[in-house]
C-alpha cells in the first residue's frame, strides 16, 4: 500500500510539473493571465509530493517490503538498519527518485522564497525548472520504476553490495546529488533569464546562493568519495582520473567557475554571457555525468549489466535541454550588452583568467574522457590515465594558482601593481623558498615540487586580503574567501606530499615479524577470525610506533559477506597531526605468513582537510550571502512601512 | 555521479564470482617489491600507469585480481633483470596495445589529446589579450 | 558581437557532435573485449611443463612443426571453460589438433575436470604466473588462437566457443594451411 502511495504521489507530481510548465512559460507571454498564479503553489506542493515518494520508498526499504522488487533484488533482512537505508538510493531507481526529489525541493524552495525577481523572469525560471522536471518524471515512470511490485514475494532479498555497506559510501552519493541537482537552478536561472533578457546584478544575486550550495555539496561529496576510495579499496589510492571520477570533477568545475563569475555580475555587472554560459554548461556536466555513469558506455562493467533503453533516454534528454540551452543561447548571446568595463589588472580581470582556466581544464577532462569512446567508434582502444591528466591539468592549474593569490588582493575595475607590490614580493619569495628548501633537501618529481612550492604561496597569500581590515567587520563572504582559498593551499599541500614522500611497503608476515615503513614500526601479533552481523573477517592485531614513540594497536580485516558474496578490505588507518599509516591484510600464503601492505602517507589527511575547508569558506560565503539578504529585505519593508505610515500621516 | 559507486562496481565484477577464482599462490613478484629500492620506485610507478585487463577503470598497482599480481610480477621481473620501465611498457604495448596503458603517446589515433591543450592555450591567450587588451585601449581613449 | 556569435554555434556543433557519438555508440553492442595485438605475429619463446601425467607439456618448439593447431588457454576454475568443452570435443573430431595452457591451475583440479569434461588435448602446459598468457596478449579464459604451422598467430577467439563458432574455427585453421 505504502509503495503504490508514493507511486501515485510521483505522477501526481508529474503532473503539477507539467501544470508549472505550461503556466510558466503562459505567464512569460502575458503576466496578466489566471494560471500565472498557480506556477508557485504547483512548484511548492511538486516538492511536498516528492517528499512522500521518497519517503514511501524509504520506508519500503526500513521494514524490508520485499514485495517491492527494488527492495527484493537491493536489501536483505538481515542488513544493519542504516545500510538498510540507504540501500534505497544505493541503486538506479532510487537514486533517481532522489535527484528528482531534490529537483523538486530545490523549485519548491525558490517558488517559496524568491521574490526580487521581476515577475516574468521567475515565470520563465520556474518554468525552465518544471521543463527539466518534467522530462525526469518520465525518465523514472516509464523506464526506472522504482516501487515496481514482484510476485511471488521471494523469501529473503539479494543484498547490498558489501563495497557499499560502509557510512562513507552511504552518504555520499546523496551528497553529491544535492550538488548536482542543484545546478539545475542555476540552469534554469540562466535560462529565465535569457528567455526574458534580464541578465542583471539581481539575477546573479539570486542565483548566487544556490550556486554556492550546489557547489559546497559537491565539494564535500567529492571529497568524501576520495576518502571512501582510498580507506575502501585497499590500496591508498584517492584518485584515479577514472570516467565516474571524472563525471563528478567536471560539474565541480564548471560551478567553481561559475561562483566566480556570478560574483562579478552581481558587484561590477560583468561578465554577463560568461555567466550565463556557464550556468548553462554547469547543470549539463551534470547530466553528462548521470548518462555516462548510468548509460554504460564509458565504464563497461560485465557484471553491471545496464539497460541501453535507460540510457538512450536520458541521451534524448541531454539533446532536448543542454541542446536546447545552448541554441537558446547562441541565439540570444547578442541581445546581452555589454557589462561594464575593466581592465587588465583588476579584480575582474584577475576572474577572468580564473574562469578560462577552469574552463580549459574542464575541457581537457571531458577531452580525456570521452577520448576512449571516440576512438572505439574507429575500432582503436586507448587509455587515458593520470599520466595524462596530472601534467595537463596542471599547465593551466598552477598558473591559475598563481592568479588566484593575487586576484584578491586587486581591487574591482582596474588597480595599480605598485600598490600590491608588497604583498606580491612576500608571495614569490615564500614560494621560491619553498621551492629552493624541497629541491635541494629532497629529489621529488617536478609536479610535486611545483606542487609544494605553489601551496605554501597560496596559504600564504589567501589571507593578504585581509590585511589592513578590521577582522570583526570583515565580512563573511570574504572570510570566506579566505578560507577556501585556503583550503586549496592545503588539498594541494596534502596532494604534493604524499605523491612526494609516500613510503611503501609489501610483505609477507607471521606474527613476531616486525615491518619498518617510514619513521613506523609495526610489529604482527596475530591473524585471527572475526565475526559481524552479515560478515565474517579474518583480523590482522598488529602494534605499531612511531619513531619509537608508544604503542598503538592496528586491526586491518579481510571481510568476507554472504549476502551478496564478495569481499572487502577493512584498512586499518592510524592517523598523526603529519599523516596516517595505512595498512592492508591480504590473503594467507601458502606457508602461512599473511600478505601485508602498509603505506606511510605524510600529509595525506590533508587533501581532505582541504576541501572541508574550502567546503567551509562557502559555507561561511554562503551564510554572509543569505544574512545580508534578509538584512537588506528586512530593512525594505521598514522604509516600505515608513513611507506607508508617512502617506497616511500625510493623508491625515 | 556515483562514480565511487560504479567504480566499486568494477571491483566488485572481480570479487562476486567467488567460485570462479582460482586457488593458486600470487606469482611471485606480484605482492613482493624489488630488494633495490630505486628499481622498486621504478617498477611502482610504471605499474600505476599500467591497466589492469581484467579490471575496469583501474591500475594494476590498485587490483587485487590475480591477473594485475600476475602482470605486476612481469612488470618487476622484467625492471629488475635491467629493462627500463619504457621497454616493460613497449613490451606490453605489443601484446595489449595502446589499451594496456595510460599513459598515451603521440600517435596517429591520439594526437588530439595534445593538441587541444595547445589550442586552449592559444585560445585562452588570445581571449584574454583582444579582451582585456581592447577594454584598456578604450578606456585610455 | 558576430565573432561570439560564431563561437557559441561552434560549441552548439560540438555539442551536437558529441550526442552523435553517444547514440551511435549506445547502438553498438558493448565490446568489452582486449585484443591481442600479437595476431599475425610469431609465438614468443617459452616452455612449459607438463601439468597432468598423460599429457607432455607445451614449448614454442611444438608449435613450429608444420602443423596448423589450435591453442587453447583454460583453467579448472573457469565455468565458461566447462561450457565449450562440447564444442573442443567436436573440433577435436573434425580433426583439430589442439593444444592447450592451464592458467594458475593446480594439477589435482585439472585431472578432475578432465575427467568430467573430457580431454580434446594433445599437450597442456602448466602456466601459473599467467606467463604466456601475458606473452601473446591474452587477456582471460577461455581463449583460444589459431597458430599456424610457423607458430604464427594467426586468429584470436575470445571467450568460450559456442557451437556456431566450430565451422569458423575450422575455417580459420584451414585458412592457416592446414
Amino acid at each position: 500500500m505504502i509503495a503504490e502511495i508514493g507511486l501515485a504521489a510521483l505522477w501526481l507530481a508529474a503532473a503539477l510539473a507539467v501544470l508549472q510548465l505550461l503556466a510558466g512559460f503562459l505567464g512569460v507571454r502575458d503576466e496578466n493571465s489566471a494560471l500565472v498564479a498557480l506556477v508557485r503553489p504547483a512548484a511548492v506542493l511538486q516538492a511536498g509530493l516528492c517528499a512522500v515518494s521518497f519517503g514511501a520508498l524509504v520506508y519500503a526499504f526500513a521494514v524490508t517490503d520485499l514485495s517491492v522488487k527494488l527492495v527484493a533484488t537491493h536489501s536483505h533482512s538481515m542488513k544493519p538498519m542504516a545500510f538498510k537505508l540507504s540501500g534505497a538510493w544505493a541503486n538506479h531507481e532510487g537514486s533517481m527518485l532522489l535527484w528528482i526529489t531534490v529537483m523538486a525541493l530545490a523549485g519548491g524552495l525558490i517558488a517559496l522564497i524568491e521574490h526580487r525577481l521581476p515577475k516574468r523572469m521567475m515565470m520563465a525560471t520556474l518554468g525552465a525548472q518544471a521543463c527539466v522536471a518534467v522530462g525526469f518524471y518520465l525518465f523514472i515512470l516509464l523506464s526506472s520504476n522504482p516501487f515496481e511490485r514482484l510476485s511471488p514475494v521471494p523469501a529473503d532479498g539479494n543484498g547490498l553490495n558489501p563495497l557499499l555497506q560502509d557510512m562513507g559510501v552511504s552518504f555520499h552519493p546523496p551528497t553529491l546529488y544535492i550538488g548536482y541537482v542543484g545546478l539545475s537552478v542555476a540552469f534554469s536561472f540562466a535560462v529565465g533569464a535569457l528567455l526574458t533578457r534580464n541578465v542583471t546584478p539581481e539575477f546573479a544575486r539570486a542565483m548566487r546562493p544556490w550556486v554556492l550550495a550546489s557547489w559546497i555539496f559537491l565539494t564535500i561529496g567529492i571529497a568524501a568519495g576520495s576518502y571512501w576510495a582510498y580507506y575502501e579499496l585497499g590500496w591508498g589510492g584517492w584518485w584515479f582520473w577514472d570516467p565516474v571520477e571524472n563525471a563528478s570533477l567536471m560539474p565541480w568545475l564548471a560551478a567553481t567557475a561559475l561562483l566566480h563569475s556570478a560574483s562579478v555580475l552581481a558587484a561590477r555587472d560583468a561578465l554577463r554571457t560568461w555567466t550565463i554560459m556557464l550556468g548553462v554548461i554547469a547543470f549539463s556536466m551534470s547530466m553528462l555525468g548521470t548518462f555516462l555513469v548510468r548509460s554504460g558506455i564509458l565504464t563497461s562493467v560485465h557484471a553491471f549489466a545496464v539497460d541501453p533503453e535507460r540510457g538512450s533516454f536520458i541521451l534524448v534528454l541531454l539533446a532536448l535541454y543542454i541542446g536546447g540551452a545552448l541554441v537558446l543561447f547562441a541565439l540570444r548571446a547578442n541581445t546581452i550588452a555589454e557589462g561594464e568595463r575593466f581592465a587588465l589588472l583588476s579584480r575582474e580581470g584577475a576572474l577572468v583568467v580564473n574562469n578560462v582556466a577552469l574552463s580549459a581544464i574542464l575541457a581537457i577532462v571531458l577531452l580525456g574522457t570521452l577520448y576512449p569512446l571516440l576512438t572505439e567508434a574507429f575500432d582503436v582502444r586507448v587509455s587515458v590515465g593520470p599520466p595524462y591528466f596530472n601534467p595537463v591539468s596542471a599547465i593551466f592549474f598552477l598558473p591559475m594558482l598563481a592568479i588566484l593569490a593575487v586576484g584578491p588582493m586587486l581591487r574591482w575595475r582596474r588597480d595599480s601593481f605598485e600598490r600590491i607590490r608588497l604583498p606580491v614580493i612576500i608571495i614569490a619569495v615564500v614560494t621560491l623558498a619553498m621551492f629552493a628548501l624541497v629541491l635541494v633537501l629532497s629529489d621529488i618529481g617536478l609536479l610535486p615540487l611545483l606542487g609544494l612550492a605553489t601551496a605554501a604561496g597560496v596559504a600564504i597569500a589567501s589571507f593578504m586580503p585581509l590585511r589592513g581590515r578590521n577582522l570583526l567587520r570583515t565580512p563573511l563572504p570574504v572570510w570566506g574567501m579566505c578560507v577556501a582559498h585556503f583550503g586549496v593551499a592545503v588539498a594541494l599541500f596534502g596532494v604534493a606530499a604524499d605523491t612526494a614522500f609516500q613510503q611503501e611497503r609489501l610483505v609477507a608476515a607471521s606474527p613476531g615479524d616486525v615491518i619498518e615503513v617510514g619513521p613506523w614500526e609495526a610489529t604482527m601479533m596475530s591473524v585471527s577470525p572475526v565475526a559481524g552481523p552479515n560478515w565474517t573477517a579474518m583480523q590482522g592485531d598488529l602494534l605499531v610506533s612511531y619513531d619509537g614513540g608508544p604503542m598503538r594497536e592496528a586491526h586491518p580485516q579481510a571481510r568476507s559477506f554472504w549476502a551478496p558474496q564478495g569481499e572487502t578490505s577493512e584498512v586499518a588507518l592510524l592517523t598523526r597531526w603529519n599523516g596516517q599509516l595505512y595498512v592492508a591484510l591480504g590473503n594467507m600464503a601458502e606457508d602461512g605468513r599473511w600478505q601485508l601492505r602498509l603505506w606511510w602517507k605524510p600529509f595525506v589527511t590533508y587533501i581532505w582537510y582541504g576541501g572541508l575547508l574550502i567546503a567551509f569558506g562557502g559555507m561561511l560565503a554562503l551564510l554572509g550571502r543569505v544574512i545580508g539578504d534578509v538584512r537588506r529585505r528586512s530593512a525594505e519593508v521598514r522604509d516600505e512601512e515608513r513611507r506607508i505610515e508617512e502617506a497616511e500621516l500625510a493623508a491625515s | 555521479m556515483m562514480r565511487w559507486l560504479l567504480l566499486l562496481l568494477a571491483v566488485l565484477a572481480l570479487v562476486q564470482p567467488a567460485s570462479a577464482q582460482d586457488r593458486m599462490p600470487p606469482a611471485p613478484y606480484a605482492y613482493t617489491q624489488l630488494q633495490d629500492p630505486a628499481l622498486e620506485a621504478q617498477a611502482r610507478e610504471l605499474m600505476h600507469t599500467l591497466r589492469c585487463l581484467k579490471c575496469q577503470s583501474q591500475s594494476i598497482a590498485d587490483s587485487d585480481a590475480p591477473m594485475a599480481g600476475d602482470m605486476r610480477h612481469q612488470v618487476r621481473a622484467r625492471i629488475a633483470a635491467g629493462q627500463s620501465p619504457d621497454e616493460v611498457r613497449a613490451w606490453l604495448i605489443s601484446r595489449y596495445g595502446d589499451y594496456v596503458s595510460y599513459d598515451p603517446q603521440v600517435s596517429a589515433t591520439t594526437w588530439p589529446l595534445f593538441v587541444l591543450p595547445i589550442v586552449l592555450l592559444l585560445l585562452a591567450g588570445t581571449i584574454l589579450l583582444r579582451r582585456l587588451g581592447k577594454r584598456a585601449a578604450d578606456d585610455a581613449a | 558581437m558576430r565573432r561570439l556569435r560564431y563561437g557559441l554555434w561552434i560549441i552548439v556543433g560540438i555539442a551536437a557532435a558529441l550526442f552523435g557519438l553517444f547514440a551511435y555508440q549506445l547502438s553498438q553492442p558493448k565490446n568489452d573485449f582486449v585484443q591481442s595485438a600479437m595476431v599475425g605475429e610469431p609465438m614468443p619463446q617459452f616452455d612449459l611443463p607438463p601439468i597432468v601425467e598423460s599429457r607432455p607439456g607445451l614449448s614454442r618448439a611444438d608449435l613450429v612443426d608444420g602443423e596448423p593447431k589450435l591453442l587453447n588457454i583454460f583453467a579448472s576454475w573457469c565455468i565458461p571453460c566447462a561450457a565449450e568443452a562440447p564444442q573442443l570435443e567436436a573440433l577435436e573430431r573434425a580433426g583439430a589438433n589442439i593444444v592447450a595452457v592451464a592458467i594458475r591451475d593446480r594439477p589435482e583440479d585439472v585431472e578432475r575436470f578432465l575427467s568430467i569434461y573430457g580431454n580434446p588435448f594433445t599437450r597442456i602446459g602448466k602456466d601459473d604466473i599467467s606467463e604466456l598468457q601475458l606473452a601473446i596478449g591474452s587477456s582471460g579464459v577461455p581463449e583460444t588462437f589459431v597458430i599456424d604451422g610457423n607458430g604464427v598467430i594467426t586468429y584470436q577467439h575470445i571467450g568460450d566457443i559456442r557451437e556456431d563458432d566450430v565451422p569458423m574455427l575450422l575455417e580459420e585453421l584451414r585458412k592457416a594451411g592446414a
